[in-house]
């Protein structure tokens, strides 16, 4: 399996899906996707950026779907189905991630209900990171 | 203290012409110098609002209405700053009046927009986040318009039939508006009865994109009062970024600037945008006669109203639903009809509004007008972090 973009989230039989963001060693601020050079904090003049995956699960801040099939460079599947996207909040490095979710459609989610970071498949193969029920 | 005059506004009517962007602009231009009794030699500086979907002429806009319009020597500049294009344009002309290098200037934006949703610019671009949000999520605008909206009915348990009359309020305005791409009224019925596009968003409660043109002529207040006749003030462009953190997921970004080490700004960047335009102008919320805001969703209308002041957190649904903010209501909302009746060419739409804003000022908006305006507020903002928001008074 490939990865539809490198050094954003990794997948491995024992952790499961994991994003992999990073985390300023001077302030501490989290950043995702995965940040080299600066700290995005204005006062923060630290410019080492190190790898931390992010907890797995988090509850949702928002959702939503896509009714028509999104334009390229996306490739839909055909026949189309509605694709479910849900923002994140992870509590614990205070962010909101933005997703597809898998298995799940706009009517069985809700607005702070608890999802855990799996992957899936893109139409054309490779690998994204996706929210799933939690386990 | 900081205010220009605005001498002279034109637009170009909203539509899918399917025409060159210049045309739009150059109408509007036109336009905008016939109301100010205006020669465009008369015009020492020309600033353009880019057009990135138009080849490099809408790249280089400034010049290519200068060209269009007859070489005159006027200096240029062009900019881009997405939907928030046209305030960075006003806000040029402005500093380059207030700095004392020119008098009068003309500010044109126009676009010609594709069909359908917007896609990002194209190649193969894994660097781009706006690229990248197609291609990894699927990500369309729409989308996230409907997270903010889905996020509202959650917090403040909005409905989809408050969503319905923002955009029974605001196509009722926009039929009264010769220059709104769409002139017919709609009943909720038929609002919650269009295709979903992005849960809870409905096809009538998202903006389209149109083709569409808007100029403004503006000019230092000594020049205004050489004149004798009276004229608007622009007494704000605000033009603020973010405060880290950002914790609203902003467009096209995949996620938010996280609290972990840094606590949330006392005000999110919305509401941040319309301050810094109260403390440039010195007038508050409760002075504020109108408002043009940026309904990309209908939705989208009720935050701006709570992100503007006009009422605390929660309360938008109880001033819509008490008609507050329709036309001859105490606070109208987007009296020109708003996105909603106009979709959006983007690098013409924060000019729209100023135009919008110095016809209601005037008392010249016919059976839209707001009785006694005196304030004028637009808000609007532009991808990737660009503030937009302007305030106009008589
Ligand atoms: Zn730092």
């Amino acid at each position: 399996m490939t990865y539809a973009i490198d050094g954003w989230f990794a997948h491995s039989p024992e952790d499961g899906a994991r994003l992999l963001g990073t985390r300023c060693t001077a302030c501490g601020t989290v950043c995702f996707p995965p940040r080299r050079g600066s700290c995005p904090n204005p006062r923060c003049p630290g410019t080492d950026m190190e790898v931390l995956p992010l907890p797995r699960r988090g509850r949702v801040w928002s959702y939503t779907n896509a009714c028509y099939p999104p334009p390229a460079p996306y490739v839909a599947a055909e026949p189309y189905e509605p694709v479910t996207l849900a923002a994140v909040e992870l509590d614990e490095v205070g962010l909101v991630v933005l997703g597809q979710v898998k298995g799940l459609t706009v009517d069985q989610l809700e607005v702070g209900m608890e999802l855990e970071l799996t992957s899936g498949p893109l139409a054309d193969g490779p690998l994204v990171w996706m929210w799933g029920r939690a386990s | 203290m900081s205010a220009v005059a605005v001498l002279g506004t034109g637009m170009h009517p909203w539509g899918k012409w399917g025409r060159p962007f210049l045309e739009y602009g150059v109408a509007a231009a036109r336009e905008a110098l016939r109301d100010a009794g205006l020669e465009w030699t008369d015009v020492q500086y020309v600033v353009g609002a880019d057009t990135i979907r138009n080849g490099y002429p809408g790249f280089v806009s400034g010049a290519s209405y200068a060209r269009e319009l007859g070489w005159s020597g006027a200096r240029v500049a062009s900019c881009y700053a997405a939907c928030a294009s046209g305030a960075q344009a006003l806000d040029i002309a402005r500093a380059r009046i207030l700095a004392g290098l020119c008098e009068v200037a003309l500010v044109i934006g126009a676009d010609a927009a594709p069909k359908g949703f917007f896609k990002p610019v194209g190649g193969d671009r894994p660097d781009d986040p706006d690229w990248l949000r197609f291609r990894l999520l699927g990500a369309t605008n729409p989308a996230y318009f409907a997270l903010y909206a889905r996020r509202r009915m959650a917090l403040h348990g909005s409905t989809p039939a408050d969503f319905a009359a923002v955009k029974v309020k605001n196509a009722l305005a926009g039929s009264l508006n010769p220059m709104a791409r769409y002139r017919k009224r709609v009943t909720a019925e038929e609002v919650l009865a269009s295709p979903m596009v992005a849960d809870p968003l409905r096809l009538m409660d998202i903006c389209a994109t149109s083709d569409g043109g808007a100029a403004v002529v503006l000019a230092s207040q000594e020049f205004a009062r050489r004149r004798s006749v009276p004229f608007v003030r622009l007494a704000a462009v605000s033009t603020v970024t973010p405060v880290f953190p950002n914790t609203v997921l902003e467009l096209p970004d995949f996620a938010t600037d996280s609290t972990a080490a840094v606590p949330a700004p006392e005000r999110p960047f919305r509401a941040a945008i319309a301050h810094a335009a109260y403390e440039e102008a010195g007038v508050g919320p409760e002075d504020v006669s109108l408002a043009e805001v940026y309904d990309l969703s209908t939705a989208l209308e009720l935050d701006w109203m709570e992100d503007l002041g006009l009422c605390p957190p929660g309360e938008a649904e109880k001033l819509l639903r008490d008609g507050r903010t329709a036309l001859g209501g105490s606070i109208p909302v987007n009296p020109s009809g708003g996105l909603a009746s106009f979709g959006e060419a983007i690098p013409a739409q924060a000019i729209a509004q100023l135009v919008e804003l110095t016809t209601q000022l005037r008392g010249g908006a016919g059976a839209r007008q707001t009785a006694d305006a005196r304030v004028g507020l637009a808000a609007n903002q532009g991808l990737f972090g660009h503030g937009s928001a302007i305030i106009a008074t008589v």
